[in-house]
């Protein structure tokens, strides 16, 4: 009987999800590789229309080892409300040893467990790339190379999906950033130059965020 | 595929045809390269794998790493050109193109994997 009941509210539900369609916020995966600058995004995106933060950021790589979400962040673009569910995931890689952890003084026990939850975390994030997300946010490091085969792989995986897709050359503030070699890399996207540590060029990246996703 | 004995002082090569993937399905194909790779075998396809099937060895690669014993894979291919001849029937039935020579070895015997325009070129060292 309950279990009757919970299939009737559920097929209800689905019924005015697709009525509101238009008004359900989009589910923004924020991916790219690691320690190019998601959580830090995803933090001051979050605490500019929310107040508060998503996640911890860290220069150990896989600091963010489990998706997380902020949902119904109402982002305000010329009198328009645009809303988006922001989800942070863990950086893609397609190799994690827990060696590299050592380095950055930590226990062998504690780099395994670090290893073994990154490589989870990764998982995850490319199962919900295939599944769960409507637009896509692809955060790199512009001081570093873009021509990766991880980032060709991941932007062709988008393409195939026909996800909507910005790319946010990060990192701005450093010496080294090269927003034009990143603009180069993926001719056939926007790319939206930023310092999210330091907070720069974030009115452009706002109404990129409310005209692709709103 | 071939049984051939890894002696301590190789590394062997598998070189993977077009057709002989054409015949496998998405986790057939993965299969077949993992397996490769965590041999210690240097993996070439000739005809790459799809974008979707690409997302799936990635997931695949991280549920099977495991501390000392298997840190991932590295990768590099070259796009399939723009122009290739994708045929009617592969665009009505919305199959996704491929990508054309694909290199994959084991993350921990790359040394260096390195590709330009025209060349991709691996430092592989022995197990
Ligand atoms: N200079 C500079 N550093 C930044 C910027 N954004 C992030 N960082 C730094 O880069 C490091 C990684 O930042 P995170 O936000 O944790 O990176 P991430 O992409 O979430 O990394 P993972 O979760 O490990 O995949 C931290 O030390 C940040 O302070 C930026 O705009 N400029
Ligand atoms: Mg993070």
């Amino acid at each position: 009987m309950m279990g009757l009941l919970t299939n009737l509210r559920d097929s209800i539900s689905r019924v005015t999800d697709r009525l509101f369609a238009s008004e359900e916020p989009k589910r923004i995966g924020i991916y790219g590789p690691p320690n190019a600058g998601k959580t830090t995004l995803a933090n001051r995106i979050a605490r500019d229309w929310t107040g508060d933060a998503i996640g911890p950021e860290s220069h150990v790589p896989h600091e963010t080892r489990r998706a997380r979400r902020k949902e119904d962040v109402s982002i305000e673009r010329n009198g328009k409300s645009v809303s988006i569910d922001i989800v942070d995931t863990p950086g893609v890689t397609t190799k994690v040893d827990y060696k590299e952890f050592l380095d950055h003084d930590m226990e062998k026990d504690d780099a395994i467990r670090r290893s073994r939850e990154a490589t989870e975390g990764v998982a995850e994030a490319m199962h919900w790339l295939r599944e769960d997300v409507d637009g896509v946010i692809y955060v790199l490091d512009s001081s570093t190379d873009p021509f990766t085969q991880v980032n060709t792989m991941l932007i062709g995986i988008i393409e195939s999906r026909e996800l909507p897709v910005l790319i946010f050359a990060n990192k701005t503030d450093l010496e080294d950033s090269d927003v034009q070699r990143v603009a180069d890399a993926f001719p056939d996207h926007e790319t939206v130059p930023l310092s999210a540590l330091e907070g720069n060029n974030m009115d452009e990246v706002y109404d990129k965020i409310a005209e692709y996703f709103g | 595929m071939p049984e051939t004995t890894n002696s301590d002082n190789g590394v062997q090569i598998d070189l993977i045809s077009g057709s002989r993937m054409a015949g496998l399905r998405s986790m057939e194909k993965i299969r077949l390269i993992l397996d490769g790779v965590r041999e210690g075998n240097i993996v070439i396809l000739e005809e790459g794998l799809s974008p979707d099937e690409e997302s799936k060895l990635i997931e695949v690669t991280m549920t099977e790493i495991s501390p000392d014993d298997f840190s991932g894979i590295e990768i590099e291919s070259y796009p399939r050109a723009e122009t290739a001849d994708q045929s009617f029937l592969d665009k009505l039935m919305g199959r996704e193109s491929t990508k054309k020579l694909t290199v994959i070895g084991p993350a921990n015997q790359i040394e260096t994997l390195h590709k330009d325009e025209q060349l991709i070129s691996a430092l592989v060292s022995r197990k």
